[in-house]
């Protein structure tokens, strides 16, 4: 029983860490949507909230708190309370596998920087957990009982097909070059010069496929047919307002989160940065660094997903269609193909 | 009619070229200088012959040029002047005794300027006329009188008109 104790105390530790710096960078994930955007149109974004509008995101929360939680007359009630609930669980819970950092070292225990670490089959969770967020979309949409919102949940049932398949050939070249769904091993394979540098070289085709198709995914724009205000008022979640609304939301934002992360361990190397190794800052500092500098990669991911937004319109419905099916599907493959053939030729490197 | 559509050549095909040329233009402009006026505290210059809200404009023997003619009451498309003339000893014979606009009505169209026969009513720069109460934005001759006074005054006169000039 003894044995077990820190283990517990220390994955709770890391879960509030975790969430508290995931529900904070949500928070200020739409403030930096919101700033960018503003920047990118030459305005100047939220600046009324504290300085340079840092509060905004509190204003946003409480607003949200206040607003009234209507349910529509037609609507299939039980579903309908639910399906928030399935959008924002699963965005939260897929961070369990994602390991953020080597290690820190206290008193000669090391204290992995994961709330779960050396998942074997890592990845393999992360893709079945965040594929489940688009039965909140569905359910939303078709127990809200409106048009509008189930056009947006079928259009959101059909993108998943069409970009679960992308990602999952995309992320089979990088898994058969490791030998493993681990995270760690991941990262681990990712140290070190050609082709072990940054799987992003290696399998560059395969980090293109991924990454349009992790834009689906969380249905961002240019792929945000689920929402598409021009055309479906606001999609799946038109008709929910309050704390329900805010659920959705923010269950976008994480999902936005665990796909940077997921983009920066897959294809990014992780915490690795070239010719820098950790062990040379210590016990302590070499895993805060670690920490530090994928944070800082899954920023700049982030950065990058708020930039697309605000530079590319919306495809249209056969457009994405055809760009899954007859493009991704076939360079993913293609991908794969020519990983297969070099690791039969020289041997898993 | 059929719509010609241009032929993409094989790089045009590939789609990402033009995306990161779009990329790149959007990044461009997170740093250009940003076009937003913050309101309250800066403020535009107006132009000259800015017409913002009417005000009633004063003689040259230090009265209100108005004679009370009720043009501009007939002619205001929302109604907003109202005028109650008097009998006067001066030389126009007639003057308003109550002279109001009603700014929570007033479209600031310039109908009233352009009908006035006397030149005593005339759109000048003030705009911040937002109040919390409706009551308030009923505005009494001797507040219209004060605006008029104040610059800039009427297209050519450095000066307010007043008495013994």
């Amino acid at each position: 029983m003894s044995g077990l104790w820190p283990e517990v105390i220390r994955a709770l530790i890391t879960i509030i860490v975790v969430i508290g710096i995931v529900m904070t960078g949500v928070a200020y994930l739409t403030l930096a949507e919101r700033k960018v955007s503003a920047w990118m149109q030459d305005r100047r974004g939220p600046n009324r909230v504290g300085p340079f509008g840092i509060f905004q995101p509190v204003a946003d929360g409480l607003k949200f708190f206040f607003k009234e939680d209507v349910a529509p007359r037609e609507a299939y009630k039980p579903l309908y309370l639910l399906a928030p609930l399935l959008t924002l669980f699963p965005a939260l819970i897929t961070f369990a596998v994602i390991p953020f950092g080597t290690s820190i070292t206290i008193a000669g225990t090391s204290y992995p920087l994961a709330i779960a670490p050396n998942v074997n089959v890592g990845v393999i969770y992360l893709l079945a957990i965040s594929s489940m967020g688009v039965y909140g979309i569905l359910l939303a949409g078709w127990s809200s009982g409106n048009k509008y919102s189930l056009m947006g949940a079928l259009r959101a049932a059909s993108q998943v097909i069409s970009y679960e398949l992308g990602i999952g050939l995309a992320l089979i070249s990088v898994v058969l070059w490791t030998g493993s769904f681990d995270f760690h091993k991941i990262v681990e394979a990712q140290q070190g010069g050609w082709p072990h540098l940054w799987f992003v070289f290696a399998h560059f085709l395969g980090f293109v496929v991924f990454t349009v198709a992790v834009f689906a995914e969380t249905n961002r724009l240019p792929f945000d047919l689920p929402e598409s205000e021009s055309e479906l008022v606001a999609g799946y979640h038109t008709e929910y307002s309050g704390l329900r609304f805010a659920m959705f939301f923010m269950g976008e934002y994480a999902n936005m989160i665990t796909a940077s992360a997921f983009v920066v361990l897959l294809f990014f190397g992780g915490w690795n940065l070239p010719f820098v190794n950790y062990a040379w800052f210590g016990p302590i500092w070499g895993g805060i660094l670690s920490m530090v500098v994928f944070f800082a990669k899954v920023a700049v991911m982030l950065y990058v997903f708020i930039w697309v937004r605000w530079t590319l319109p919306r495809f249209r419905y056969d457009q994405l269609m055809n760009l899954g099916w007859k493009r991704l599907f076939p360079l993913a493959v293609l991908n794969l193909v020519v990983i297969a053939t070099w690791l039969l030729l020289r041997g898993r490197p | 009619m059929k719509l010609k559509r241009p032929t993409l050549s094989w790089w045009e095909k590939l789609y990402f070229p033009a995306i990161l040329q779009g990329m790149l233009l959007t990044f461009r402009h997170v740093f250009k200088k940003k076009v937003t006026l913050q309101y309250p505290e800066e403020k535009w210059t107006l132009p000259p012959k800015y017409r913002g809200a009417p005000v009633l404009l004063t003689g040259l023997d230090g009265h209100e040029k108005c004679t009370s003619c009720k043009l501009c009451q007939f002619i205001c498309p929302p109604k907003a002047i109202n005028i109650v003339g008097d009998e006067t000893d001066l030389q126009k014979e007639k003057y308003p005794r109550e002279f109001t606009i009603d700014f929570g009505l007033c479209i600031f169209c310039g109908y009233c300027q352009e009908v006035c026969p006397v030149e005593a009513i005339w759109l000048k720069d003030e705009y911040e006329l937002a109040d919390y109460d409706r009551t308030n934005l009923i505005f009494p001759k001797e507040k219209l009188l004060e605006m008029g006074r104040k610059p800039p005054y009427l297209p050519g006169r450095e000066k307010p008109l007043e008495e013994g000039t």
